[in-house]
């Protein structure tokens, strides 16, 4: 299997972005295949999370294109992107601590019914919704009518890429998914980003842990002081070449 | 609500099996929740504060003054609240969004100057509630704008809007009180429904339209997921921006409500500076079990708050307790419910 064999749900090509003197992207391309997991390592500051802010809407690249399932992309802010199906876990979760799941689940998204102008929310069509999200995920499943500040880190996980994965998103972005998870909550979490790809989600996946990225994409893109220098399919490559690649004692 | 000490040792005696079989199966699982609220009974009563505050005063006040609970003076306690209540209503919706707003109680004092010079000028009944509701709404609306804009602190920006409101009070009256006559006005300060004071009708209906907006509409899951965390209020699209300007709009209009209020029950318009309002205004929400820090309480707790320092004013007059005494009372109880909410879960 090739990443040309399909059209690529995502396509960047040739995007740079520079803040002041720093060219935080040069002349990146690379291409995300559906239903797959893919992933971008690279050190820090190598432009991953620019280039990641630029496919989700917060910033724009100044020059080159990005592609979204076939159409080239004008986000100008991250809602944007989320109405036409990209969804971001972001690294601090994004959860209000002092609503409930559901109301988290929901949040920006409200059901409401009412008369023309007059909307008042509906809670229990939220709550049953919620209800349905959540038992599909068949992990550490936490009630929805509780309040977020009783979960555990992984639950919380879970609430956030519950939130992500529902509302019929195309693409799942991933931002450091299990940087501040214990072992065991970061093995469920590993499921979940697996079983978003097994219900047919794209997932873009950022990590740290070469392990993790071993274990879970499908493709790997290594990114090095703004540029991408090299993309290989999981199944052929090694942990000890993409750190190679990533400190640029190996070339290509 | 139960008139139990939170000290009882039914709790205790009641626990051991349940611990046990706790710790065994699931730490965090919900069903631990009845073990968790005996434990945490301080946490009930810090929760609930200003409802067991409210009923232990009144039961205080009706043995030492059988005055106290008749139904003529728990008709004019009500009627007395009713200001503090829609003023306390304003302050809770900017709490709850991690705000304060200092400027209630001089944007108050501007309201009832534009109603007293509008109507001085011979304008109308109506128009001169418009402009007290209108002038007062306009301080709530450059306070929002300047926290939410201008990213000032709202302490600062609303400290500085006391000050504005209040000096504009003063020149625009000269310093000297309005007298307002209307046969309306009189009439609704002392008329009512069944036995409520229509005063008093007026700040139930607003904390009741206060609840729906809050649990009812996205408007009010916004506005706790601003004032509970504006980053992720932020992430998934909310302006916080737009919260924060609506919050102290409304915060605003209540004070220009509250200014005609004044106006009805004082029958002059006058620059004072009403400070007392202010105070009482934060400590009603504090005592309502508002968390300081935003995004979390409801509008049921502050309403309680207000009646329960309006009683103790009364309660304290019913004893014939020296004026000087009150603020006394009001502080030494907004700090021990502070101290209290340390408890809250």
């Amino acid at each position: 299997m090739t990443t040309t064999s399909t059209r690529p749900i995502v396509d960047v090509r040739d995007v740079c972005l520079s803040f002041g003197n720093v060219k935080a992207l040069q002349n990146v391309s690379l291409t995300l295949a559906p239903g797959e997991i893919t992933a971008i390592v690279g050190d820090n500051g190598a432009g991953k999370s620019t280039l990641v802010r630029c496919i989700s809407g917060i910033h724009r690249a100044q020059s080159g294109t990005i592609e979204f399932d076939g159409e080239k992309t004008h986000f100008r802010s991250p809602e944007d992107a989320r109405e036409k199906g990209i969804e971001t876990v972001h690294q601090n979760l994004a959860l209000v601590d002092d609503l409930t799941v559901w109301q988290n689940l929901f949040l920006n998204r409200e059901l409401t019914r009412g008369i023309g102008p007059i909307r008042f929310l509906d809670r229990k069509a939220m709550r049953e919704e919620a209800d349905r999200m959540v038992s599909t995920l068949a992990v550490n499943v936490p009630a929805v009518k509780s309040k977020v500040r009783r979960l555990s880190g992984g639950q919380r996980q879970a609430v956030s890429i519950c939130r992500a994965a529902g509302f019929s998103s195309k693409l799942v972005i991933m931002d450091e998914p299990t940087a501040a998870l214990g072992v065991q909550e970061t093995a469920k979490v590993e499921q979940l980003i697996l079983k978003l790809r097994d219900d047919g989600h794209s997932v873009l996946l950022i990590s740290h842990n070469f392990s993790q990225v071993m274990r879970l994409s499908d493709q790997v893109w290594v990114m090095r002081a703004g540029r991408c220098v090299a993309g290989r399919r999981t199944t052929d490559t090694t942990g000890d070449e993409i750190v190679a690649l990533i400190t640029g004692s190996r070339e290509q | 609500m139960s008139s139990v000490p939170h000290t009882s040792p039914p709790p205790v005696a009641k626990t051991p099996p349940a611990t046990t079989t706790q710790r065994t199966t699931s730490p965090d699982a919900p069903q631990g929740d009845r073990w968790h609220t005996s434990l945490r009974r301080i946490g009930f009563w810090a929760d609930h504060a200003a409802i067991i505050g409210l009923v232990l005063l009144v039961l205080v006040f009706t043995a030492l003054n059988p005055v106290f609970l008749t139904l003529g003076n728990v008709q004019s306690i009500l009627v007395a609240a009713s200001i503090l209540m829609v003023l306390t209503v304003g302050q809770a919706f900017v709490i709850l969004s991690d705000g304060i707003d200092l400027s209630v109680a001089s944007t108050m004092t501007l309201g009832v100057i534009a109603f007293g010079i509008a109507f001085s000028q011979g304008a109308g009944l109506l128009v001169s509630m418009l402009s007290a509701v209108v002038a007062s709404a306009l301080i709530g609306l450059i306070n929002g704008i300047l926290v939410a804009k201008g990213k000032i602190t709202d302490f600062i920006v609303t400290l500085g809007s006391l000050s504005v409101a209040s000096g504009l009070a003063l020149v625009l009256s000269d310093g000297k009180p309005i007298s307002v006559f209307s046969v309306g006005l009189v009439n609704f300060s002392t008329h009512g429904l069944l036995i409520f004071g229509f005063p008093f009708v007026v700040a139930a209906v607003i904390a009741v339209l206060a609840h729906v907006l809050l649990f009812r509409t996205r408007f009010g899951t916004h506005l706790f997921a601003t004032g509970g965390s504006k980053e992720a209020a932020q992430a998934t699209g909310i302006s916080t921006a737009r919260i924060k300007i609506a919050v102290y709009t409304i915060s605003g209009v209540l004070a220009g409500i509250a200014a005609i209020m004044l106006i009805a029950r004082v029958g002059a318009s006058e620059p004072a500076a009403n400070t007392t309002f202010l105070l009482n205004s934060v400590a009603a929400v504090v005592l309502g079990g508002v968390s300081l820090t935003g995004g979390k309480g409801n509008i049921f707790g502050p309403i309680v708050g207000a009646l329960l320092l309006t009683v103790l004013t009364n309660g304290l007059t019913l004893m014939n307790v020296s004026q000087f005494y009150q603020p006394l009372a009001v502080g030494i109880v907004v700090i021990l419910a502070a101290l209290l909410s340390r408890f809250q879960k």
